[in-house]
Order: C-alpha cells, then structure tokens, then sequence
C-alpha cells in the first residue's frame, strides 16, 4: 500500500432544520457532549434539529488509488466529499467534530484564508451538473484563466498556454478558437470536460469527483471516465475520490469502495471482493436488485421497504428497519465498523462473531 | 392491420419548427423523428433506447397524442393505428375531442415522480381524476377503484387523504403507475419510468411493473436509456439514434449480440458492474451527437461511426432483416 493523503477521522457534519414535532423532545435526545455544547454556545440552533447527514465517518485516502463513495440519495456520500473541502453551507450545515488530516495537516482547523490555498492547489472537484457549475457570462477561456492565475504566480501569456495545453488534453478540438466560447456553445460532455481540464490544470493531489456522469449519457460516460483515469495515471501519488450511485461505474474504476447507508459507513473493502462476496446485507440487497443481462424478465430481488428520511432514521443499525436479516440486537446496539478481514471492514451484528 | 398487434405505427414523422428574426418566423425545422414505423404486439413489452435527444420521448408523446394538442406549431405525420373495442382507429386524424374518448385506453407513465403529481391534490383525487373523464363511475365507486387500485401498486387505502409530498420518491412513482391504471387501458407508454429512483427502489418499481403487466394484461412502451434496465423488462427493443431506429429486435439478442455499430458501441459503454469485465473491450466513440437541427446526409451516424464509408453520406440505410426478426440498418454489416 502506498501512503496515506487523506485521513479522516470521526467525522460528523450535521444539518440544523426545525422540525416543529421533534422539538418537544430534543433536549432529551441530545446526549453527544459534543454537540450539547454547541446548542449551548450558538442562538442559531436554538429549537432545531439536527439532521445527521454524516455521523461518525473514519477512512483514509492513500496515494494512487481510486476511491468510490457509493450509496444512495441522502446516504451522507456528497456531503462527506463536501466536508473535506469545508464546502458544507453554514448555516444550516455543520461539521459538528472530527479531523480531517490532509497530508498530516488538520483541514477543519485552519483558517478560511488557508483553506483557499488547499482547493484547486491540492484537492480539486468536479461536480455532476455540467450545466450549472460553469459561470455562463464568462467565457470558458476566463474561467479556466482565472482558476490558474488565483492559484499559480505566472503571466497571463503563460496562464493562457497552460489552458490551451489542459483542453488539447481533455480533447477539445481547436482550443484556442473554444477558448473564446460561452458555456452555453458547448454540449453537456464538453462542458464536463472543461470542468475536469479545470480541476486538473493545476495538478491536485486529490481530485473529488461528485457524480461526475450522472447527468450524462452512456457513451459520453464512457469517455469522461477514461479521461479521468488516464489523467490520475500521469500522475501518480495522486488520488481520486469518485462519488457515485452506480455500481457499474465502481467495478470499473475504483481500487476500493466505500458503501454509505444512512450517514454511516456500512462496509469498506477491495472492489474485487466487494462484488464477488458482498459482506453486509445492505451491499448484499443493492447487488442483487441490479438486472442481470442473462437472466432477463425474472423477478429482481428489490430491497424491501422505502430509505428512511433523515430525520426519521432508527436508533441502533441504521439499515434495519429494511434488512432481511434482522434480530433483536440490531434494534437495541449499534454496530461498530469491524475489520473482519485483511483490508475489509464491515459494520453489522452478523460478523461480530467471526473475529 | 395485423391482428396480433394492439398498436401500428407507420412512417411516425415529428417536426418541431425552429422560429427566429423579427417576426418570429419559422427559419428551420428539427425533425425529431424521422419516419420510423413499428408495432406493439399485444402483451408485449418494447423497449426504446437511446441517447438524450434521439427522439425516443418524442415518439411516446406522438403515440398518446399530446404533443398535437400542447402545441399546435408540431407538424405530426404518418398513421398511429390502435385497436380498440370499437375497431381500429388512426390517432392521429382524431380532433381533440375524439381523442379524449380514446385516452383511457392508452396510458403514460412519467419521469420524474416529483412534478408530475399535482402537489395541491390529495392522492386520491390524483388518482380519481381519470375515472371522472372516461368512466361513468359514482362517487362510491370511484371511491372504491382508488383505495383497490393503492393496494394493488403497494400503498395502503388509508393513504389516499395524503398529499404527494409526504411520500418517497418511489412512492410517488406508484401512486403515477395506479392513475395511469385506473382506466384501465390496454397501452401503457412508460417514459423514464426508474431514471429518478434509487437503485433498491428501482427494482422494486420494475417488479411492480411487470407484476401488474401480466395482472392487468397490458401492453407496454417502455422508454429508457439504462440498457441493462429495457433488457430485463422488455420482449423486444428499439435502438434510435438522431430520430431514426438503427436496431430492432429480441431483447436478448440485441443486448448479447448487437449487429449496428451503434448499438454495439452503446452497449460496450455501459459499466458492467462486475469487476472482472474492467479491462473488457470497449468501443469508445469520438465527439458528441451532433445536433438534430444539422444531421449529417445520409447515414446519421456516420460521423462517429467507426466503420463508415465515403459512401454513407450519399444514402439513408434503410432497416435491413438480418436475422429472422432481427433488424438493423447498415449495409455494412451481418448477423
């Protein structure tokens, strides 16, 4: 294994929202001293409740990998991403505690200033809408422009040559002549590629991809991904942080996986493994709802039940009011994250034994 | 038309005209759809794919006829003939009113489960808002249908007082597949009907589907663009590009053996969500769909193709019968 680049450490980024119902028996609720002190020292939290986006979140990036964050709509996977750039909107958002160690420097405790040095420099990222992350009254050629020249002490000449260079290599067609275009006169691919020639002209250590295909169709997919792992090959004690809900895409460029699942993390493991012997009923219930190509108009086997809204998440195993495998301890105890092999760790009451 | 078929479609063209300068005059026209034909065999499930902007949500808006009647600038040709009780009638030459007699036949299905649900109604007006307009139901009996209808997709009777906003998203996208099957139609045209949904919601959506096709004998339309999703539901498939089919044939067949090169590249695109196909071979196309208001002559497809000719831009292939049943429109290329 190579070295570690990032490592997080109980990470927690909470939402404040009201929520008439649940205030009555908040104060109850609260036993996190943490977060006790807070709703002492700050008016703004005053009658609301927090929304545990992401609770209790531990992993490390290490150089060279390509590390995928799957999991579903409001599974914690974006704002864990969010949370090491400190692009959490505050207010509502929070990171309530946790350290986020980024080549052995605490993110969480430098200074706003400080930080502007680290995005862009060091982490970069991508978003998944296209359309909207791109300024549309500025020129593609000046947005590139600018993110080099607020990070970079070079001329404008030399700004200008390094954005030529970073769209010949995204494989955008006559850069110079692009370079003069809005946003709205390219395609949705096109404009994805800007973002990535954005993110990666001043060669980040760690690029943050949210979704990055979502919002695009297949054979566009197929291109920006091998874009973006021919890039982090060029450089290689770089790291790529992929957020996805595609399984399809995780098996085919990540190293290692994280599977999210109600603000926690429920299983972290190899890919290989990962889809060859899922561990956790969760991961075990998102692989087999996939349609199987060979075995076509046959019943899938759906996850039964709705994901819980946040704010009605159950006490203990975040996953049991939908698993199948249920017993009385997953009701009453939470699970802790357990390594139940080498490199493999897995947060649920069926594998506690096994160690 | 062929008895076996509920639904014929027969040289679909579907114009959009693109207005500017001063007068706002029509200067050009983007032929969304350009002259497909097909059938729906009844019971069966075809499924449409194809990239954003081939004209596959066109072709499912034109067939159920409210492109006509949304906006009057669309120039719709061709003949969409649907068997009914009453014999078989073309769509297309009915004014809005006839059409109106016809629509509880023939269904839809949205995308999106957020906006397509009035927020201001209650579910159970949502879902008593057809039987009001093609049924001669009583109160009681609407009553009934609706709370019969909220268990057959998986709800509960008792939740048709709420309103859509207190429900999931695949909830949501029950309550549209319960008013799309209060009529109780013989053709449902399902546009994107999992895109939004999460993975372990989607499959469950698909199973009520395909659970309530063989209850309610239904014939489907199934529009999407995730491949391995139209496979696992549909008979038969239809791969479009740029307006024109470019594939058409038994789903399985299409997704193991792809005969146009479009649909190969397509098909070799999607991830596989197996790691041991990670290094498969992948046919990875260059540039974007160019746009439908300048297609390229000829073949569409031409100018990504990587096995066109100097001779694809002379002329329009025509779907060629490969295989039996298997249809694609290249000349270049076998089953």
């Amino acid at each position: 294994m190579h070295k570690k680049l990032v490592e997080i450490k109980n990470l927690k980024t909470y939402f404040f929202v009201e929520d008439t119902e649940k205030q009555k028996s908040l104060h109850l609720e609260i036993s996190d001293p943490v977060l006790m002190e807070l709703y002492k020292t700050d008016k703004y939290l005053k009658n609301k409740v927090p929304a545990k986006a992401v609770d209790d979140v531990s992993f490390d990036i290490y150089e060279g990998e390509v590390l995928g964050i799957v999991g579903e709509s409001g599974s914690g996977k974006s704002v864990t991403a969010y949370s090491i750039t400190r692009l959490i909107p505050d207010p509502p958002g929070k990171i309530v505690s946790g350290e986020v160690f980024f080549k052995g420097k605490d993110l969480l405790k430098i200074s706003f200033e400080e930080m502007k040095k680290y995005r862009g420099n060091e982490i970069s990222m991508i978003f998944q809408e296209p359309m909207t992350s791109l300024n549309p009254v500025m020129k593609i050629g000046d947005q590139i422009l600018e993110a080099i020249l607020n990070h970079e002490e070079i001329s404008k000449e030399e700004a200008e040559k390094k954005a030529v260079e970073m769209l010949t290599l995204v494989g955008i067609s006559s850069p110079e002549k692009r370079m003069k275009d809005y946003p709205h006169q390219f395609s949705g691919g096109m404009r994805q590629r800007v973002m990535i020639a954005m993110a990666l002209s001043l060669h980040p250590s760690l690029l943050i991809a949210d979704e990055p295909t979502t919002a695009l169709d297949v054979t566009i997919q197929a291109q920006i991904l091998e874009l973006m792992l021919r890039l982090k090959k060029e450089r290689e004690d770089s790291a790529i942080l992929l957020i996805t809900h595609n399984l399809g895409v995780v098996a085919e460029t990540c190293d290692r996986v994280i599977v999210m699942y109600g603000g926690k993390i429920q299983e972290i493991s190899e890919v290989d493994p990962l889809f060859e012997k899922p561990l956790h009923p969760y991961t075990v219930g998102l692989l087999s709802s996939l349609p199987n190509p060979d075995l076509p108009m046959e019943e899938l086997k759906a996850i039964p039940g709705n994901i819980p809204h946040i704010l009605e998440l159950p006490k203990a195993c975040k996953f049991n009011t939908r698993c199948t495998k249920a017993f009385d301890k997953c009701f009453e105890v939470e699970p802790e994250l357990l390594e139940v092999e080498k490199n493999r760790f897995v947060r649920c009451h069926l594998y506690e034994s096994e160690k | 038309m062929n008895p076996e078929n509920i639904l014929e479609i027969k040289d679909l063209k579907v114009k959009f005209p693109v207005t500017g300068g001063l007068f706002l005059r029509k200067v050009a026209e983007v032929k969304a759809v350009d002259g497909v034909s097909f059938e729906l065999k009844k019971g069966e499930t075809l499924g449409l794919v194809g990239e954003s902007g081939c004209g596959k949500s066109t072709i499912g808006k034109a067939v159920i006829n409210i492109l006509k009647f949304s906006s009057h600038d669309v120039e719709i040709e061709g003949e969409i003939w649907m068997r009914t009780d009453a014999g078989e009638i073309d769509l297309n030459k009915l004014s809005r009113s006839e059409m109106r007699k016809h629509r509880g036949n023939i269904q839809m299905i949205f995308q999106d489960p957020y906006s397509s649900l009035n927020a201001r109604m209650s579910v159970g007006q949502i879902i008593e808002e057809p039987l009001l307009y093609h049924t001669n139901m009583n109160k009681k009996e609407r009553g009934e249908r609706v709370a019969w209808l909220l268990e057959k997709v998986g709800l509960q009777a008792e939740q048709s007082k709420r309103y859509p906003h207190e429900f999931s998203g695949g909830q949501r996208q029950r309550i549209g597949i319960a008013r799309a099957l209060s009529t109780n139609p013989k053709i449902i045209i399902a546009d994107e009907p999992v895109s939004a949904l999460d993975v372990s919601i989607q499959a469950q959506v698909i199973n009520l589907l395909q659970q309530l096709q063989e209850e309610f004998d239904l014939t489907l339309l199934f529009i999407a663009h995730d491949l391995s999703v139209v496979e696992h539901i549909s008979s038969r498939i239809v791969v479009m590009y740029l307006g024109k089919f470019c594939e058409v044939g038994d789903g399985y067949r299409i997704y193991h053996h792809p005969i146009h090169p479009y649909s190969k590249a397509l098909l070799s695109a999607v991830p596989v969500p197996n790691p041991k196909f990670k290094n498969k071979e992948r046919i990875i196309l260059t540039g974007d769909v160019p746009s439908p208001m300048n297609k390229p002559s000829g073949c569409v497809f031409r100018t990504r193709c990587p096995i066109a000719k100097p001779e694809c831009a002379d002329f329009v292939p025509p779907l060629e019968e490969k295989e039996p049943g298997h249809f694609a429109a290249c000349p270049y290329v076998s089953a």
